[in-house]
């Protein structure tokens, strides 16, 4: 019988790979939005399952509410990617150094 | 029984799709990935009976988000050969991080579970239950000012991807329409008064 736990469990598995993914991929920008991504949907995992399992659906109304700021949050982040690209033709995390001094 | 199967099927291919999106080389790729763990995890909720969300995911995630990803991604050359080189420098680090925090995270689940009786499963959803008509009388009514919220970070998340992503080109040849249409004719030719001139 799946319950809880097997839930919980997915969850952390995916939020561990994406906390791996923004370890590893520090070369590209878009690939850490899209780790952020996958972080906010591991949470939303863990959401999802503690509101079926209290019966409670204002767990379901937060997930609703990750997922309007998670769209707002893709669309200016990459926003400022692509004013990023433009200015030093690099999205490589290491290079962004102009505010070192 | 049969929805354990599928509940195993489907985590597997979610977890191989999120790790194709983390350790894929070519961002395109990556995409790609990504829309399939949006599946899956719709699916997955779907199981778990929150089926407005799952629809919701897939609409507003893959249809949407996930077209704006691949929009920039295209747009963006972004060199994947030094990109290669930063993903087996840091591999081993990365990998180390996840398994430490994946043993204890699954660790603490599984034990806090077993002292707890009956908890495996989800409780069945009374006759008649509707999970969209449900979160709309919640949303409507105990969260309608997060909801406007909601939907002013929405405008604000517009206007901010439009002001920054907007660029004047000098040098560019556009007509002014506005000022085509208010000039008048006495800016347009200048009369002078002049005497005649003597016969040579």
């Amino acid at each position: 019988m799946i319950g809880l736990e097997h839930y919980l469990t997915l969850a952390a598995m995916l939020f561990v790979l994406s906390i791996a993914g923004i370890v590893v991929n520090r070369r590209n920008l878009i690939l850490l939005l899209m780790c952020i991504e996958l972080m906010l949907l591991a949470v939303n995992f863990n959401f999802i399952a503690f509101s079926r399992y209290l019966g409670d659906e204002t767990g379901q109304v937060f997930v609703f509410f990750i997922l309007t700021v998670a769209a707002a949050e893709a669309a200016i982040g990459l926003a400022i990617l692509v004013v990023l690209f433009r200015n030093r033709r690099s999205i490589a995390v290491q290079e962004l150094n102009t505010l070192k001094g | 029984m049969f929805q354990s199967v599928l509940f195993y099927v489907f985590a597997i291919v979610l977890l191989g799709a999120a790790s194709g999106v983390v350790f894929s080389r070519n961002p395109v790729h990556s995409v790609m990935f990504l829309v399939l763990t949006f599946f899956q995890s719709a699916v997955l909720w779907l199981m778990a009976e929150a089926e407005f969300l799952a629809i919701v995911l897939v609409l507003v995630y893959v249809g949407a988000v996930m077209v704006l990803f691949l929009f920039v991604v295209m747009m963006l050359e972004v060199n994947i050969e030094a990109a290669k080189r930063g993903l087996t420098r840091y591999a081993p680090l990365g990998i180390g991080v996840a398994l430490l925090m994946v043993i204890e995270l699954v660790q603490l689940i599984w034990l806090r579970s077993q002292g707890v009786t009956g908890t495996s499963g989800f409780a069945a959803t009374p006759e008649g239950y509707n999970n969209t008509k449900a979160l709309g009388a919640v949303l409507y009514t105990e969260h309608v000012y997060a909801f406007e919220i909601a939907a002013v970070i929405l405008l604000l998340a517009i206007i901010a991807a439009i002001t920054l992503t907007m660029r004047k080109r000098p040098g560019i040849k556009v007509q002014d329409i506005a000022a085509q249409v208010a000039v008048r004719a006495k800016d347009r030719v200048r009369i002078v008064k002049m005497d005649a001139e003597k016969k040579q």
